[in-house]
């Protein structure tokens, strides 16, 4: 097992100062001052809700005060292996709503796509500003050893944390500013500029002066509510419902004290679905009621346009690796995990006569759900799995048990080892920007790989160490 | 220029943060005048209950006791207007309209919202004190995080207008609720007992030191209605704080380049004030005064409400 901050004797020099300060401060301080910090994020009211649970809704996503430290080296490749990514992602999105040109080469299977619920035909044909589909990309990174970065999956939609990656720098800067004087870590607070440059570089056709830009939420409901607001304030737009906007001439407008104020980019945090009843969803009664139309004659711009959401199916996934080949020419820097479509006639024997030594996962399942991580279930459970993989066997995928590496983390009986990812944010207009950071998130329990927030995973500060 | 939708939010924000004061300070007036004697008599938690609006809230016939008061104004949830539904309310206005907050502003109404749960009335009476104190304090701290940090904007004009608007209604029915001592009739009713009445009052709009300073400790009934209703310079008294939403609303208009029926109802309102006497006010009737500067306070409501295209 990979730990990120090497062994007792020989510590990684990446973490050379944070290893001195965990030893310096001591477990119990260290567990003191987690208490703090809970309550100085309850206070600033970054809370977390889960979906479909009845438990507080303003939980909180519990905050480990060890960050993860990323070496200047580590980091170029993360920098470079993920803007490359972004850009292959949405060169596949523009092809795909085109000619198809990477189908025709028979590189991706024809019905994987069109035949994909997550491909909107009402898309063909439409040119969104720059080309780009997926304006914000998370992309989620393991690690299983030294060199072993490599991309679990893409969010191509709204992926959402990234307020923790700003959040929790403030955090431990505020409580330990002297750990920033003995270390020099890249700063992460221009990534909400250069959010508002990535949208203004989309702005519509149509727009005659400086982009109007909002960003939609479902509203103080929804999880990332909190999110929401933070990035908007940060950015200083407005945060916009549906029920503020409205469709008119042509154009979209919200409703202001000063009366109809136009609106040209839309930064939506709400699904394909709720965007509009008269185009996707008749029985919704959320959305904006036209703004497809407006979107597809180029009066505003949808980030992420719709549609986007093809490009991170589990399934294309397996694609990327090509994807990068066929329209980069560049060979990828970071390499997908290996995976087996159960979709395969060979993948499902290997998968089945494997799976209790496999990650089986829905295709377009997310948030950790839905899926059997095979050394962690019992034979029942496995055999109950592999009834539902027969029964459909293209809406699975397998990986292997990756041995993820782990983070030095208080734990409530001393300093633990426990298993991390990674998510940074790639930022695609007319420039790829990449801030250096992202969110690191923890599976607190001892052991386990799930490090999904909405199944007890918990958050770190990410540090990329400063270029001396 | 800003959501409608946020004006109204910011706007009621500021309201249901100011009645949450108001209603600790009435649970303050009530203690002090549940300890004078002969308060028995007189079932001071009524009149409390009848000046904080909510008097339908409880039964007619039985007596309104220390413990149905304390529940109605401070915990109950389902009066809209209590302590606990008012801080709420308020921190629900602030989510929806967060990015219209400074985070110092957001930072007061995020801590603490959760003191009032599972509390019992019973409780609640053994630390009375402790908790109007606690709420007064929560009001003065999201006050100074709103001057001190926030733009001169819009969006401070609608907290503005929120606010005084919301004592204007506060002043008024306490005054409605207690009109009969300061009558100058009962100048003659009751010497020391009534002296102390007039005190709770001023304690209820923590203006007793104010008073004492622009009147010079007289406290004849028509001085302290002219304190409430027509003094220049306290802020909870009716001209003060019409005088602020008619300043507010008359930067809205100006910032926004139009006039709205809302600022010419409320410049009227003051300027009828602004020639008023309180011997005027008492000639014609007090109670009838108070109706109907009511009515007119609900109206500029109404109108900004219209005018700004609020939508609840």
């Amino acid at each position: 097992m990979f730990n990120e901050m090497g062994t007792e004797q020989n510590v990684r020099s990446p973490y050379a100062v944070v290893s001195d300060w965990v030893k310096q401060t001591g477990i119990d301080l260290l567990q003191q001052r987690s208490a703090e910090a809970e309550a100085l994020f309850r206070k600033i009211g970054i809370t977390f809700a889960v979906y479909g649970e009845d438990a507080d809704p303003e939980r909180l996503i519990p905050f480990d005060m060890i960050p993860r430290v990323f070496s200047v080296d580590e980091w170029r490749i993360i920098d470079r292996g993920v803007k490359q990514r972004a850009r292959a992602l949405n060169a596949f999105l523009y092809d795909i709503y085109h000619r198809g040109e990477i189908i025709r080469a028979g590189i991706v299977p024809e019905h994987l796509v069109y035949q994909n619920s997550a491909y909107l035909p009402s898309m063909v044909g439409i040119n969104p500003p720059g080309k780009v589909y997926s304006h914000i990309v998370g992309i989620d990174i393991v690690r299983t050893g030294e060199d072993g970065f490599s991309v679990l999956e893409d969010n191509c939609r709204t992926p959402s944390g990234v307020s923790y990656m700003l959040e929790n720098r403030e955090i431990m800067m505020r409580m330990f500013p002297g750990l920033f004087h003995r270390q020099e870590v890249e700063p992460v607070d221009s990534y909400p500029g250069d959010l508002k440059d990535t949208l203004s570089e989309v702005a519509p056709q149509k727009c005659e002066n400086d982009p109007c830009i909002v960003l939609l939420t479902p509203g103080p409901l929804n999880s990332a509510y909190y999110e929401h607001s933070f990035l908007a304030d940060l950015m200083g737009i407005e945060l916009v419902e549906p029920g503020d906007l409205f469709v008119d001439d042509g154009l979209v407008w919200m409703r202001t004290t000063l009366g109809p104020q136009r609106v040209d980019v839309i930064y939506r945090r709400i699904d394909d679905d709720y965007l509009d009843p008269l185009s996707f969803r008749p029985d919704s009664m959320l959305g904006v009621p036209g703004i497809f139309d407006v979107y597809r004659s180029g009066g505003v711009t949808i980030c992420s346009a719709p549609g986007a959401g093809i490009a991170d199916d589990k399934a294309v996934y397996c694609f990327v690796p090509e994807m990068i080949q066929f329209y980069l020419g560049e060979r990828p820097i970071l390499n997908n995990v290996q995976t087996w479509r159960c979709a395969l006639e060979d993948d499902l024997a290997y998968v089945l006569g494997h799976l209790d030594e496999l990650v089986v996962k829905e295709v377009h399942g997310s948030g950790g759900y839905g899926m059997l991580i095979g050394p962690k279930s019992t034979k029942a459970e496995q055999q109950e799995y592999a009834k539902r993989i027969i029964a459909d066997p293209e809406d699975f995928i397998a990986q292997p048990t990756l041995d993820l590496s782990t983070a030095p983390t208080v734990a409530p009986d001393g300093l633990g080892a426990r298993h991390v990812d990674f998510r940074p944010f790639c930022l695609v207009g007319k420039n790829v920007r990449l801030a250096p950071g992202g969110l690191t998130r923890v599976a607190l329990k001892e052991g386990s790989l799930v490090v999904n927030s909405s199944q007890g995973g918990g958050v770190k500060d990410t540090w990329v160490l400063a270029e001396k | 220029m800003m959501l409608s939708r946020a004006a109204e939010n910011i706007f009621w924000l500021a309201r249901n943060i100011e009645r949450a004061e108001a209603n600790a300070r009435l649970l303050e007036m009530g203690r002090r005048m549940t300890m004078l004697p002969g308060s028995s008599g007189r079932d001071e938690w009524r009149s409390v209950l009848r000046a904080s609006g909510t008097m339908g809230l409880v039964s007619r016939d039985e007596p309104v006791t220390e413990e149905v008061a304390v529940n109605t104004l401070l915990l109950d949830n389902q009066n809209h207007s209590s302590i606990r539904s008012s801080l709420v309310l308020a921190r629900n206005n602030a989510k929806a309209v967060r990015t219209a907050m400074t985070q110092q502003m957001w930072e007061t109404l995020n801590t603490g919202w959760r003191d009032f749960d599972g509390m019992t009335p019973a409780k609640a009476s053994e630390n009375l004190e402790h908790i109007i104190e606690s709420v007064m304090v929560r009001s003065a701290t999201f006050r100074g995080a709103a001057e001190g940090s926030m733009l001169r904007n819009d969006r401070y004009d609608f907290l503005r207008v929120g606010w005084f608007l919301e004592r204007i209604d506060n002043t008024l029915r306490l005054l409605d609720v207690k009109y009969y001592i300061l009558l100058p009739d009962s100048d003659v009713v009751g010497g020391g007992r009534d002296y102390h009445q007039w005190t709770s009052l001023l304690s209820a709009v923590s203006a007793m030191r104010a008073f004492y300073h622009a009147y010079e400790s007289d406290y004849a009934p028509w001085r302290i209605a002219d304190f409430l209703i027509l003094n220049d310079d306290f802020p909870r008294s009716i001209r003060y704080c019409l005088r602020q939403v008619a300043t507010h609303l008359n930067a809205l208009g100006k910032r926004y380049g139009q006039k709205m029926p809302c600022q010419d109802t409320a410049d009227g309102v003051l300027s009828r004030l602004s020639n008023l006497e309180t011997g005027e006010i008492f000639q014609s009737g007090l109670h009838e005064f108070l109706t109907e500067m009511m009515s007119l306070n609900a109206r500029v409501s109404r109108e900004i409400a219209v005018d700004y295209n609020f939508t609840g």
